[in-house]
């Protein structure tokens, strides 16, 4: 266990404690402890910047499972640390303004930090593992925790219904990522993805190749809140502000883009790879900026544009992909969509995050974040407008704000489709620049909508639940914070270039820098007229047109019927479901026990019949059965017609007494095969048994058989036969199969060398298989206490009731 | 076994009789290691001798003679059981290896002494605490 | 022997099975404890039975009768007096608590709508 893996569960460490702090130091908000988490593990990993950045990467392996070849490896590289410092930093960030959004006073913070805290271990887990199922389990943490952040308020039915949207769709494609990964280890024998990586030629020539593929990307999707799984996130806005900017835009999010960009080096060679994450990219980048424009709550305009933004990546990932069928990088163009993504990365986590911050500051002062209801609030709260209008700005891809350079590398990076004569790109290629630039008009509208409904237009306090005014300084930090990142990366973009991004760059597409080739990032504004430029121009142009003539053309969302939506899709789907198990459970579980045993007595012949059946295991063997006597025989038939006639006794008593009968009998086959031990004990209990069914027979009623039918008797004869039949079978077959050594010799041979005693029996019990004995008595004490509990403490229910 | 008539002989005869089973389910106990017996047989054989008792006369008269909290001896033999086990981590050893020695004790003369009979104690109890706590539980229920 | 134990055990698990299913709830309780009776014998046989002295070690016998299911069947017999005396109690408990022992009328007593 290393310092990195320590870092790595620091936030789960820290979660145990939260809620001691919160019963503790009341007085304190809970946040001010949780804050130091994420700010020492900033400054821990910002100490792994100068390794990053000179090329080199940091690997340290903690066994876990090694027989099954699952080892807990934390790997540092250029994007681990990229993803692990936005984590940590905008991770800071959120934790203090949450200290001043959610009330110490109302909110249940132990839980709130404690889930917190969890996604944050989960998250740097899944962004710092080498091995893929240590990274399935973190990613699957970081859904737990999400589900259980958007149902914080778990009062609210609306955030019920977005938790479970979201689990059952992320879980959906987590359990698909695991098939990926079971099938990348069937194909290559190993879980470390940078084994996996070095044999990328290898894989791809196997035919599980793509079905892998497609079950990893199916992950990544689900996660990344690709078309058409994107309908879990806008219900995630249910969630408190603080955890919709962290997770729903900066961080969980992503770890689908994680995911592909880590994966790119073993698949991104195929060109399905290629159509599928950049078309996926692409329509879905379209399709949120689309959709964001017709939303009029702040958090659902950002939901549907986190869609969109999310998509772009993701296009420009599938695109940068092209590169690897390049030898050299120098003049290399489809490098600049890798970097594109990777810049516009983390210029999304900056603006989104400010933006997110912003929509909670308005929702905490006003009281809503209709836009319908809101307007004019520049004069009350002219910081807030501030921080909004940068964001926006940025997000609109307007200079000299950071998001223009991305926006910029963005569009040279679709255009380079053009030039591609690779899996027929030349052809239906052209869709690419042509829905990037729809989409930017889009994006460009519903930020200016976002702003100017807000904080411009004309003012109605009256409709709003609060008096606005401007928010306490400590909300306005982080958001303030954001924004000068905003403009600091605009105007020196460089800053990131050989820090961040080029190590970043380099670990996506390893194949290319291994050849001893360099990645070349340098990110300004003036690139002179070129064709982005003038599709800028174009994007605002149209863009300001079709926002003064936004009321005329709106009606157009309303076009497609609630049932065609992908949402409608998903509940309809769900409720079918529901109903449907519902009828199933309804048919199978009748409440009756005896239809459920009858389940398992049929499954039971069924099983055993056909094995043996196909197997061909059936078999007698009859050279070595023991003699039999004849008193054996009579003895077999006195148990025999015990067995039997207690089916028929009438009374109580009479089955008790049969049954000692059997019981006393089977005592007596214990002697005669040569077991003392069990016939003592088998004696023994058979008195006891006896005192005991006597001593229940006080509270139990007579037998009652006469509601019984015909035909449920037959039908109960039939099974209860056939269950006779197969045990014969199984029985004879067993003991005529010896396939193999008992291992019983062993015991005999070392009875009195290993363990000392004489006899075999209860050697075994308390000395070879000590063991199991004592489980046993630990389940005779539960059997004893459960009957204790039932008897004694019966009063405590009907009193509460 | 509410009302009981005259059994002035079953209880006499109970007496004595239980008396010679608990001894000789102590003795096919400490036997258990070399002949048929052990900690369930003799267990077993305890608790039958009490619940003839418990026949014979009625819980509340058993309770007085034995005044025994038989959940207690339950929860006492499973942990004298994990104990045991676990004394074997003490040396360096994996949970529930026994060990045993021959020792000269006055009156005995050599004799092996073994830990799987503390184990087969701890059996023993609960074995005993288990049957006589479902008996009594049952019997004192109204 | 082996094959006549086979039958017996067969036997003793139609009854069981057939008690099991039946409404009374002390015959159920019945047939778990036939089962358990035929389960024991059935894990004796499969192993072969009377192959030499009992398992009790002693000069000049080589051949022994197999430990291991014995000392299996020991633990199970007295898990199933347990169990038996387990299902006695929740019998009669509920008997008490909902007035009937027949197993039909047992169902969940919420309907499900």
């Amino acid at each position: 266990m290393s310092l990195l893996h320590l870092a790595i569960v620091l936030p789960f460490i820290a979660a145990v404690f939260v809620p001691f702090l919160f019963k503790g130091f009341r007085s304190v908000h809970t946040g001010w402890f949780v804050l130091l988490v994420p700010l020492a593990l900033f400054i821990y990993f910002i100490q792994y910047m100068p390794v990053t950045s000179s090329g080199q990467t940091v690997s340290q392996t903690f066994e876990w499972i090694p027989s099954l070849g699952i080892n807990f490896t934390a790997y540092v590289d250029g994007l681990g640390l990229l993803f692990a410092l936005l984590i940590t930093g905008i991770g800071s960030l959120v934790v203090l303004y949450s200290i001043y959004y959610l009330a110490k006073e109302k909110e249940a913070l132990h839980n709130f930090y404690v889930y917190l805290l969890m996604f944050m271990g989960a998250m740097l887990g899944v962004v710092l593992s080498d091995n893929l199922i240590v990274l399935y389990m973190f990613w699957e943490f970081t859904s737990i925790s999400s589900f259980l952040l958007i149902g914080y308020w778990y009062d609210k039915e609306r955030s019920r219904y977005g938790a479970q949207k979201s689990m059952l769709i992320t879980v959906f494609g987590g359990l698909s990522m695991l098939g990926g990964i079971v099938l990348l280890y069937l194909m290559s024998g190993t879980f470390s993805i940078r084994e996996l990586i070095g044999m990328s030629d290898q894989l791809m020539a196997d035919p599980l190749f793509i079905m892998a593929m497609l079950l990893v990307l199916l992950g990544a999707f689900t996660k990344s809140a690709q078309f058409p799984f994107h309908v879990w996130l806008p219900d995630a806005m249910e969630a408190p502000t603080p955890v919709s900017a962290y997770l729903h835009s900066a961080t969980m999010v992503k770890a689908g883009i994680y995911l592909v960009a880590r994966m790119s080096p073993i698949f991104a060679e195929s060109g399905v790879w290629l159509w599928l994450v950049a078309g996926f990219g692409i329509f879905t980048l379209f399709w949120g900026s689309f959709n964001a424009v017709k939303q009029t709550d702040l958090k659902g305009i950002l939901a549907y544009s986190t869609v969109s933004q999310l998509g772009l990546i993701m296009s420009l990932l599938g695109l940068g992909a092209a590169a690897l069928h390049f030898d050299t990088l120098d003049d290399n163009m489809y490098m600049t969509a890798t970097i594109a993504a990777v810049f516009h990365l983390i210029n999304h986590a900056t603006f989104k995050g400010s933006l997110f911050m912003m929509a909670g500051i308005v929702d905490h002062e006003t009281g809503t974040r209709d836009i319908r209801k809101l307007g004019g609030l520049v004069n009350l709260m002219p910081i807030t407008f501030t921080i909004a209008i940068i964001g926006s700005f940025s997000m609109a891809g307007l200079p000299p704000f950071n998001g223009f350079l991305s926006k910029e590398m963005f569009l040279t990076g679709m255009i380079s489709v053009f030039e591609l004569d690779l899996f027929n790109l030349n052809t239906w290629g052209i869709l690419f620049p042509v829905l990037a630039w729809i989409a930017s008009v889009f994006t460009f509208i519903y930020s200016i909508k976002l702003v100017f409904k807000t904080f411009l237009g004309k003012p109605q306090f009256d409709k709003l639940p609060k008096k606005p005014h401007e928010a306490p300084i400590g909300m306005l930090i982080s958001p303030l914070i954001l924004v000068s990142l905003v403009i600091l990366f605009g105007f020196f973009p460089n800053l990131l270039a050989n820090s961040m991004i080029k190590p970043a760059v380099e670990s996506i597409l390893p194949s290319l820098t291994d050849a001893g080739q360099e990645v070349y990032v340098n990110i300004y504004f003036w690139h002179g007229f070129t064709p982005e430029l003038f599709m800028t121009l174009g994007i605002i142009l149209t863009g300001i047109i079709m926002y003064a003539t936004l009321a005329k053309w709106q009606g157009i969302y309303n076009r497609i019927p609630e049932r065609f939506t992908i949402n409608g899709v998903y509940d309809n789907g769900l409720e079918k479901g529901e109903s449907g198990s519902f009828r199933l459970n309804e048919f199978i579980m009748t409440g009756y026990m005896r239809s459920y045993l009858i389940y398992i007595f049929a499954f039971f012949v069924a099983i055993l019949l056909s094995t043996l059946g196909v197997r061909d295991a059936f078999a007698i063997d009859t050279s070595n059965l023991a003699e039999i006597r004849i008193y054996e025989v009579v003895l077999a038939l006195v148990l025999v017609a015990g067995a039997i006639t207690i089916l028929f006794a009438k009374s109580r008593l009479t089955s008790i007494v049969l049954l000692g009968v059997v019981g006393y009998s089977v005592a007596l086959f214990f002697v005669f095969f040569r077991a003392p031990d069990l016939a003592l004990t088998q004696l023994v209990i058979e008195t006891v048994s006896v005192a005991l069914f006597l001593l229940c027979f006080y509270h139990l009623p007579e037998i009652s058989r006469k509601e019984e039918r015909m035909k449920f008797k037959i039908g109960n004869a039939v099974i209860s036969i056939l269950v006779g039949i197969t045990v014969t079978l199984i029985g004879i077959a067993s003991y005529s199969n010896q396939s193999f050594e008992s291992i019983s010799q062993y015991h005999i041979d070392n009875v009195y060398d290993l363990a000392a005693g004489g006899n075999m029996v209860n050697v075994i019990l308390v000395d070879f298989r000590g063991f199991d004995t004592l489980f046993e008595i630990c389940v005779l004490g539960i059997a004893a206490l459960g009957i204790y509990a039932m008897v004694n403490f019966r009063g405590v229910r009907r009193q509460k009731g | 076994m509410k009302k009981k008539p005259n059994d002035l002989i079953l209880q006499t005869v109970t007496t004595v009789i239980s008396f010679i089973i608990i001894l000789f389910s102590i003795h096919l106990f400490f036997a258990g290691h070399y002949t048929p017996g052990g900690g369930f047989i003799g267990g077993l054989m305890t608790a039958a001798a009490l619940v003839l008792l418990l026949l014979a006369y009625d819980i509340k008269t058993l309770n007085t003679i034995l005044p025994f909290d038989y959940r207690l001896m339950t929860a006492a033999g499973l942990m004298i059981a994990v104990l045991t086990g676990a004394g074997a981590l003490l040396f360096n050893q994996p949970f529930l290896t026994h060990a045993y020695d021959y020792f000269n004790l006055p009156l005995l003369g050599e004799t092996s002494l073994h830990t799987a009979v503390l184990f087969d104690i701890g059996v023993y109890l609960v074995v005993i605490g288990v049957t006589m706590t479902i008996i009594q539980t049952i019997g004192e229920s109204e | 022997m082996e094959i006549l134990m086979s039958i017996v055990v067969g036997i003793l698990f139609t009854s069981a099975v057939y008690l099991i299913l039946s409404k009374s709830l002390l015959r159920v309780i019945i047939g778990t404890a036939l089962l358990s009776h035929g389960a024991h014998l059935l894990l004796l046989t499969m192993s072969g039975l009377k192959r030499g002295a009992a398992p009790v070690l002693m000069d000049d016998i080589t051949s022994y009768a197999d430990p291991l299911p014995q000392a299996l069947v020991l633990t199970a017999i007295v898990i199933s007096f347990g169990v038996t005396a387990f299902f006695l109690v929740l019998a009669y408990r509920a008997y008490q608590e909902l007035g009937t022992d027949n197993m039909e009328e047992m169902k969940g007593n919420e309907p499900n709508d």
